[in-house]
């Protein structure tokens, strides 16, 4: 019986120290983005590996899913003989939830991995306390340019996504199920208002704000998680566990966003 | 000369239920060398770390250049930091960056030297540790022993006043070693910094020490020169003066 909350209280402690450990991280990082001296380099580097080098995922699974939109959406519209509509119903769920949410998991699964990965490797071979033995603050240092990174890569990639699914639902709607072109695009035109776009700009700046925050602090803890420890596995671990973690709050981020911003 | 630059005041350290540290005492004296010996997973290594901050101790002190690193603020510490210069056990190098870019990182973050001169700086430190040529080179292709030497000569860059080795020879052939011992020598005879030497490496680490200090069972068991250390009655420094270099040497008279 005792054991039973021995376990209770471990477990319980182990998680309010995780989670108070996390928000210390995010709120040190954030801290050092505003903190002089500002480098440019560091920060094209990772805009870089964060944001150009996701353009081609994106704009693979952006095309895919306009087109499944364009084709799912005209067979349940058809239903009701509301193939007009096809336009706005691909570029409102693009525009508003899947362009932000599935660019935010593609960047996860791409960058999010590898930066986690990056930093818990750098924190076991100790690279990390070398940093701070040179009095270097390893937030300035190697987080403060990723979460510009991250910040700045998301919407863009975003916007990148939405218009590419756009096409993808006009390839596949206009060109192949033989709706109007001009029926395609005034719907769109008429149903897509400023709120819809600004609700996808502010999700997909917390997505990134979100995915770089924990990949980075898994990573940054590495020696502190359970079952985690020292050594390749442990970051293996780690790093499975942020892509989880992030893929699982970007979601339910999205509803909460979704419903304030509604 | 002979001020302790560094002090651990009844330092008690626990991981778990295991107390590693159980009340260290230890003076750094200025100038002058310092080698903790110790049996392995004696906590070595983490007196190094609580000196340098990365680890707060459960209770007691920690006092550098007169200050309690721990109560003073990260700005504080950091300049403290700024005088202290660290070759980890693994060297410790970035290895996604060059060798160049490793010992010049210090110089381009904390200092606001021209990138011409941090080119001779680098060079001139990589050159006293004899690895001059390897600047394009990454940590991953050079040897253990030249991977050390890059690693102290990024310690010195900025010419530390107190520099930290954390078993600088583990895993090196006696070639290799007697290398590290050279260019420390020789470095610190230019540079003249203060060392800390945590190693296994007795009885040959005791040429270059001004004092000895053993971790026994989570207590440093006397900070003396290594005649006296050799010599001593202290039980637990004579069966370890006795395991790592056998029997003392018993003069003819005695026989």
């Amino acid at each position: 019986m005792l054991k039973l909350f021995e376990t209770i209280g471990t477990n319980a402690l182990y998680y309010v120290n995780d989670a108070g450990r996390m928000g210390i991280f995010l709120f040190q990082s954030l801290l050092s983005i505003v903190k002089p001296p500002y480098k440019i380099y560091p920060l094209i580097k990772q805009t870089y590996v964060i944001g150009t080098l996701s353009i081609f995922v994106i704009l693979f699974t952006g095309a895919f899913t306009g087109m499944v939109l364009g084709l799912q959406g005209y067979h349940t519209l058809s239903k009701f003989g509301a193939q007009g509509l096809l336009g706005s119903a691909v570029a409102l769920s693009l525009i508003r939830e899947l362009g932000p949410v599935l660019a935010a998991l593609m960047v996860t699964g791409r960058a999010g991995s590898a930066i986690c990965a990056e930093i818990g490797v750098m924190r076991i071979s100790e690279q990390i306390d070398a940093l701070e033995c040179m009095a270097i603050d390893p937030h300035k240092y190697i987080m403060a340019p990723k979460f510009i990174a991250g910040i700045l890569s998301l919407p863009l990639l975003t916007a990148i996504f939405d218009v590419v699914g756009i096409l993808g639902g006009y390839a596949v709607g206009v060109g192949l199920l033989g709706v109007g072109e001009g029926t395609y695009f005034s719907s769109m035109y008429e149903d897509v208002e400023f709120n819809d776009i600004y609700m996808g700009f502010v999700k997909a700046l917390c997505f990134g704000l979100i995915i770089i925050w924990i990949s980075a602090s898994r990573g940054y803890f590495v020696h502190l998680s359970r079952g985690g420890g020292f050594g390749a596995e442990g970051v293996s671990r780690v790093t499975t566990n942020a892509v989880v973690l992030s893929s699982v709050s970007i979601l339910l981020f999205d509803y909460l966003l979704t419903s304030v911003l509604l | 000369m002979n001020n302790a630059v560094a002090q651990l005041v009844d330092i008690r350290k626990s991981y778990g239920s295991q107390e590693v540290l159980k009340g260290v005492n230890l003076s750094i004296m200025e100038g002058m060398t310092t080698v903790i010996v110790g049996g392995s997973g004696q906590g070595k290594s983490q007196i190094i770390k609580h000196i340098l901050g990365l680890i707060q101790p459960d209770s007691g002190q920690v006092i550098v250049f007169g200050k309690d690193i721990n109560k003073i603020r990260k700005k504080e510490l950091r300049g403290i930091r700024n005088t202290f210069g660290v070759l980890f056990q693994n060297a410790a190098l970035f290895d996604s960056m060059t060798v160049y870019d490793n010992v010049a990182l210090p110089l381009r973050e904390r200092t606001r030297t021209p990138e011409k001169e941090i080119e001779s700086i680098v060079n001139e430190k990589l050159e006293m540790m004899d690895v001059a040529g390897t600047n394009q080179k990454y940590p991953a292709q050079l040897s253990g022993g030249m991977r050390k030497r890059v690693g102290l000569a990024r310690a010195l860059v900025l010419n530390p006043k107190i520099v930290f080795f954390d078993e600088p020879t583990t895993g090196l052939d006696i070639a290799k070693s007697n290398e590290i011992y050279r260019v420390f020598f020789r470095t610190q005879s230019i540079l003249k910094y203060t060392a800390v030497i945590v190693s296994h490496d007795v009885p040959r680490i005791f040429k270059l020490a001004d004092y000895v200090a053993l971790l026994h069972n989570g207590i440093v068991e006397g900070c003396m020169t290594p005649e006296e250390f050799q010599l001593s009655e202290n039980p637990e420094i004579k069966k370890f003066a006795e395991t790592t270099m056998g029997a003392p040497y018993t003069s003819e008279e005695e026989v």
